[in-house]
Formats: structure tokens, sequence, C-alpha cells
């Protein structure tokens, strides 16, 4: 079977033009254009062109390229994890969940430990929504808890355990020195260890999550930037009925 | 000229409500003091440094008298009664108490007089390095020229503060003229102040007083340099606020993100703490001649920023009231406003042209600061740059004090070297491109801008009827700000509060009152 590699497209099918834009630790110079080339040679590009060079002061300088990779890809032999069910907007879950919960859903969300930007947790959970799309309080059949910024997981854990929670969401922003992947870990580990991780569903979201990375880390799902409250919410909706009728 | 047509009623009503709200925590401010306002008191007696456990001084010296039943009193008469008792230096008598070998109970009450002389001249010494400090600001102001209009504000945010000084250093040789460190993200509920340089931060670099004089050190360099003074700023807000005013004022940051209500609002803080440490912060502020800033923005991150923008106009009004209660001038009030509309509405830019002309007319003798957009940059960083040009067009066209740079990568990390320069070319080109444009054009009659800013005024102005009529603490209760419910006696750092009994002294607040023409 042949295989269908796909490059980079600049203006021409399979040129593998890629622009590129980073800064050195050198003054603006030749020198320090000849180590811009040089470092984008080391990564295996050609037809390197340095098109800008921009004075930072204080000793550093950016560059702007462009270059050609030879480098291609078969998509037909990608396998990512990705979040399948179906999106549902608000009324459309709302019944759904009627139909087939016949009961209030409730929705724990957090933005945990240091993390102090509620943004994430807001645009999902709260009233108002963001960018027309009502946020779970809205839900007449989501009991939605925003517990807000810097939650212990221990405290975002113990309200959990006392609503009878569905689900667990918890957002996390800043990512600097992979703060929000021990922040994750931290607490599927103690929910494990309480006995809770079996219990509700746990999500996760923000902007440098993936699914991918959610699984990975032990959640069920996960939400990356570009997820709105119908994605959260259908989901929540259609796995626990998917959970309910196994049962 | 472009300029507003506002209801001269409407202001004077709004301003009335304002002041009514303000005007109403004369109990607070007269007869409480908290854990924080105390902690102040003893670093601005000189008492700095950490156990080897890293708890800082002032923290264990204030948790000593709380445990002994010593603090309603207040920290300045125990600490000054064991300097007569004793003989030692405020910051001896510290480390004793830190080290257990002073209970600060068991010293007999000296004479008054000797405690008053003790604490006279403690506090004329503290008071005189902030004075110096505030001096040499004004110096250098006169030197160099004043700052440019609206002054490019950027932050450094690594959480190294020596990685920090490299990239601030950077960004003032480029132009910058405000560099703000931005804090670690969990610091705003610690109830101390870390000590000493600090390397590992999240989201920022913690505010210490070493990092403090470290950045201003560096940015004095430039300024030497630039011919042109670098302002610096951090946040004097969350449980530590008027700590972080002291620290300021004695390292001459140059400018303090404090806000009246942020931290109930948006941290959790308990109302009563709050706004009894903003009173005393914002004092040390004035005093110390630092520009405050307040964090309107942040009720557009929340909520929808036109349905909400009366929010925006109402806390500011608010702020403004509550800075002239501690002695604050407008010329030093940042009143804060954002750039926040869905950029798919259509005539985004003239509703934010009515909401930035808004805030410079009713505050035209205050440095205002304009916030960028955040909520709607995304992973795009050509549109979160291109958006950003359209923040700086209306920043120039409007005369904002402080234009808070948006970066392009806003949405995704702190800000990389590259991504601070380029936010900085961003604004100079186009205020370079626009300056007189202003003076060129004028809103045509009935305009959409001219209402819609007079819309948004009545709004706020109905609302702080409202909440005058109300309560201040009765209307955050049910959750008229900013759709967050925050009951009197809930969150954070109340058990912080105390009552002071009748022989409390606080020299320090007595004599920035008195030079500050405060009653």
């Amino acid at each position: 079977m042949k295989k269908e590699l796909i490059r980079p497209y600049g203006d021409t099918l399979n040129d593998g033009k890629i622009q590129f834009s980073f800064s050195l630790p050198i003054g603006p110079g030749e020198i320090g254009k000849e180590a811009a080339r040089i470092i984008l040679k080391q990564l295996g590009l050609e037809d390197i062109e340095i098109c800008g060079m921009r004075d930072l002061k204080g000793g550093f300088t950016q560059f702007i390229a462009y270059a050609s990779t030879s480098a291609g890809v078969d998509p037909a032999e990608i396998k990512v994890k990705t979040v399948d069910t179906p999106v549902m907007d608000m009324e459309a879950t709302d019944e759904f969940i009627a139909s087939h919960l016949g009961r209030e859903i409730t929705v724990v969300g957090a933005c945990i430990e240091s993390d102090a930007h509620t943004v994430g947790i807001d645009a999902i959970m709260n009233m108002k929504g963001y960018n027309h799309r009502y946020g779970l309080e809205r839900y007449q059949y989501i009991n939605a808890i925003n517990l807000g910024a810097q939650v212990a997981s221990e405290d975002l854990l113990r309200r959990a355990r006392d609503e009878k929670a569905d689900a667990i969401l918890v957002s996390q922003v800043v990512t600097q020195k992979n703060i929000h992947i021990k922040n994750l870990t931290k607490l599927i580990e103690l929910a494990e260890a309480e006995g809770l991780r079996s219990q509700m569903l746990f999500i996760c979201g923000g902007p440098r999550i993936s699914h991918e990375l959610a699984i990975e880390l032990g959640y069920d799902a996960g939400f990356g930037t570009g997820s709105y409250s119908t994605d959260v919410a259908s989901y929540i909706a259609i796995t626990l009925a998917g959970q309910r009728a196994k049962a | 000229m472009l300029k507003l047509n506002l209801h001269p009623q409407t202001v004077e009503r709004a301003r009335k409500a304002a002041k009514g709200i303000a005007g109403s925590f004369d109990w607070l401010f007269r007869d409480y003091s908290s854990l924080t306002i105390e902690r102040s008191i003893v670093r601005l007696m000189g008492i700095d440094g950490a156990d080897a456990d890293g708890r800082p001084l002032p923290n264990l010296v204030v948790d000593h008298l709380a445990a002994k039943n010593l603090l309603s009193r207040g920290a300045a008469f125990a600490i000054a009664n064991a300097m007569v008792n004793t003989g030692s230096t405020a910051q001896e008598v510290a480390e004793q108490v830190a080290d257990g070998k002073l209970d600060l109970s068991t010293l007999q009450p000296a004479s008054e007089d000797a405690v008053a002389a003790v604490l006279d001249q403690i506090s004329d010494q503290a008071l005189a390095q902030i004075r110096e400090q505030r001096e040499f600001r004004e110096s250098q102001f006169a030197l160099y020229g004043p700052r440019r209009q609206p002054a490019i504000y950027v932050i450094v945010a690594t959480g190294n503060i020596y990685e920090d000084v490299k990239q601030a250093k950077a960004a003032a040789l480029e132009g910058a003229d405000i560099i703000a460190v931005i804090r670690s993200t969990a610091q705003s509920l610690l109830d101390y102040v870390p000590f000493g340089a600090t390397t590992v931060g999240f989201g920022g670099t913690y505010a210490t007083q070493e990092n403090f004089r470290i950045m201003r050190a560096a940015l004095d360099e430039v300024s030497a340099s630039e011919k042109r003074y670098i302002s610096l700023t951090n946040y004097a807000s969350g449980l530590c606020m008027p700590e972080i005013a002291v620290m300021g004022a004695i390292e001459r940051l140059d400018l303090m993100l404090n806000d009246a209500m942020y931290g109930i609002l948006f941290r959790d803080i308990n109302p009563k703490r709050t706004l009894l440490d903003q009173y005393f912060a914002r004092m040390v502020n004035a005093y110390a001649g630092i520009e405050i800033q307040t964090g309107e923005d942040n009720y557009l991150t929340t909520s929808d920023a036109i349905e909400k923008a009366y929010t925006v106009t109402a806390s500011q009004l608010l702020n403004e009231q509550f800075a002239l209660v501690s002695g604050i001038k407008p010329e030093k009030m940042g009143l804060g406003h954002a750039f926040e509309i869905n950029p798919e509405v259509e005539n985004n830019f003239s509703l934010e042209l009515a909401h930035a002309m808004l805030t410079k007319a009713l505050f035209p003798n205050s440095p205002v600061k304009y916030m960028p957009p955040t909520k709607f940059a995304s992973g795009n960083i050509f549109q979160t740059h291109l958006m950003n040009a359209m923040f700086n067009f209306i920043g120039q066209l409007t005369g904002q004090g402080v234009q808070l740079l948006g970066m392009l990568t806003e949405a995704i990390h702190t800000p990389h070297i590259a991504d601070r320069s380029l936010a900085i070319e961003n604004a100079q080109y186009v205020f370079n491109s626009v300056k007189d444009l202003s003076t060129e054009l004028c809103l045509a009659e009935g305009s959409f801008i001219n209402t819609r800013a007079n819309t948004v005024l009545e709004e706020a102005t109905f609302f702080l009827e409202k909440v005058e009529d109300e309560g201040l603490f009765t209307a955050m209760a049910k959750g008229d700000f900013a759709d967050i419910r925050r009951p009197e006696n809930g969150g954070k750092g109340l058990d912080g509060v105390f009552r002071k009994d009748e022989a409390y002294l606080n020299p320090f607040l007595s004599k920035m009152k008195t030079e500050l023409e405060l009653s």
C-alpha cells in the first residue's frame, strides 16, 4: 500500500516550508545570524532564510526565518485519543439527562492548588458561560458548584464526596515548570487513596491540556483550548448515561 | 478634539453615592487592626529577617503577641516597651522573641513617656527614610523628564528574580517605562511575605523585600544610562497588602496594584479584613508617593464586557473614594479598565472607545490604567497581536495614563523575551502613528459613542445608589458585585482582624495622617 505522506505547505505541494521565530542570547549581527542558521540546520532543515533579525537589547536577538523540511507524515497511521461523544446544545443536554438519567446531576469544579486563574473554570461553569454558550450553572439538570481558585485538592474531594458529585472538573491554567501536571497528579492520587476515583468522573481542562494527557494522568477526559461548556456537559451526560446502561 | 459630553448631574450623583459608601467605614478604620497591619508596623520599626525555617520575624513577633494576648494594644507598644526594658534595638527584641529567649508578656510596662519617646524616634526615622525615597523619585523625574503618556508598562514573570532582571533591563532599554514583576500565583493567599531573593515561582516571582531591592537597583542602572526614570511596580494585595506596601515604600517601588475590593471579590478574602488592610496600605502608598493601580479589568474577565461595563465604572468610583479617605491624590490614582469586548461583536471598537473615553473623562487628572485583551486572546498569536494594536490605538487616542501592553502569547505562556519586545514595538508604532490624531477628531452629534458612555455612566450610578442604600457588605453578600457572593463574615483572614483597645498605639498611622492632612 502506497503511503500518502503530507508535508508543510507554503505555496507549492510538498515544499515543506516552515516559519520560525526564536531568540538567542547573542547580540544582533552576522555571527548571531549565522548562529540562528546553524541551529535550524541542526534541526535538519534546508533552504534556510533568516529574513528578520530584531535587537531585543541586553544581548538578545530575535530571528525570524523560513526553511524547508523533508519530514512528512502519513495521516492514515495517526491515532489520537479524542473525546468522541457528540456535542449537544444546552436544551438537548438537559433533555438527554432528564430522559436517560431522570435526575439532576452534580458537577463540582475548581482551579486547584496554587492556580489562581479562574478564567477557564468560569467559562465552563458560570451562568454566563463564554462565547454564546451558557455555563453549567444555567443547565436545568445540572447542579453546578464552582469552588473558584486556589482550592486544595483535599477540599475539592471532600466537597465532591459531600455533594455526591457525578463529576469533578479541574482547571489548570498556569503551566510554568509543569506545575499543572504536579497538581493534577496530586488530585488523582488522593482520589485513588480515598476510594473516590471510581465514584465519579474526573475531568480536567486548560490551555495546555489534551484528552490524551488527561487519560495518561488517569482522568476520564481532558478538554483543551477551544472547548466550551457544551462539550463538557455533553460528555458528562452521555458518559453517565452509558455507565448506567452498563450497570 | 475628541471629547465626551457626559451629563454632569449624573457624574455628581455617582460620586456622591460612592463617597457615601466609602465614608461609611469610619468605625472599621478607627476601631480595628489586623495581623498584617501589625506586621507592617513591625517592619516599619526596622524588623526584618526570618528564622531557620524561613518564618519571617514580623510573623513570629506578631504571632507571639497574639498568643500572649498582647495584640490589642498594638505591636508598636509591645516592642517599644521591650526596647525600654531591655535596652535592645527593635531587631534584637524580635530576634530574642523568635529564639524563645524573650517573653514579652513578662515585661513590666515602662513609663508612658519613655515608650512614647522610643516610638517617636523610631517612627520619625522610618518615615524619613520613606520620604527620602519619595524625594529621590521626584528628583529623578525632574532630572530626566516626566513619564510618557500612555506609559509603556510590561510584565516580567519568570519566577526567578535574576532572570527577571535580564528581561526587565532588555525591556527598559527597548522603551518600557514601567516594569511589573508578576507575583507567584499563590502569593495573595499567603499570610506572610517570603524572605530573601527567590528563584522559583509559578506564573511569577515572589514579592519579597530583597527581590524588590534587586530589581530596583537594576532599573536604576538603566535609568541612569537611558536618562529616563524606569518605574517599578508590584502588588500590594492579598493577605499581606499593607506589609507589601511598606516594603515597596522602603525599596522605592513607584506603583502598586492596590485595589480596595479585589481581594474580597476575586480572592475570597474577608471583606472587613480587606477594607481595613487597604485603608492602611493606601495611606503608606500615599505617604510614599506611590501611584496605586486598581483591578477593574477583573470584572470583565469574569463577566461580559458590554453588559457589565458599568461595574468597572462603579468600582473605579469606589476605588477613588476609598483612596481619598487614605490620602491618595487623584494624580496618583491609576484607576483600571480593560479592552475585553468580544472581537466578533460588530462595532466593538466603538464600544471600547466609548468605555475608554468614559474612564478618561471621569478621572481627567488620574493616570488611568488600561488593560489589554486577555479573554479573547487565543493561541492564534497573529490575531492577538492585531487586537493589541487596536487596543494601543485607543490608548493613545484617549490619552490613557498607563498602557499595560498586551502580549501576543497572552493565552499561551508568561512572556518570552521576544514577545515583550514585539509588544513594545507594536505600542511604539501605534502611539507614534496616531500621536496627535485626537486633536483632529470630534464625535458626531448624538453619536453612538457619546450615548453609550452616558448609558454606562447611568447604569453605574443606579448601581452605586442601590449599593449605598443596601450597604456595601450587604450588596457583596447578595452577589451584586461580579456575580460573586461574599458574606461579611466569610472568606479568608477574618480571624486576623481584632478590636483595638483604648491604649492602642500606631505612631506611623498618626504621623502619616497628620502629614497627609487627614482627620
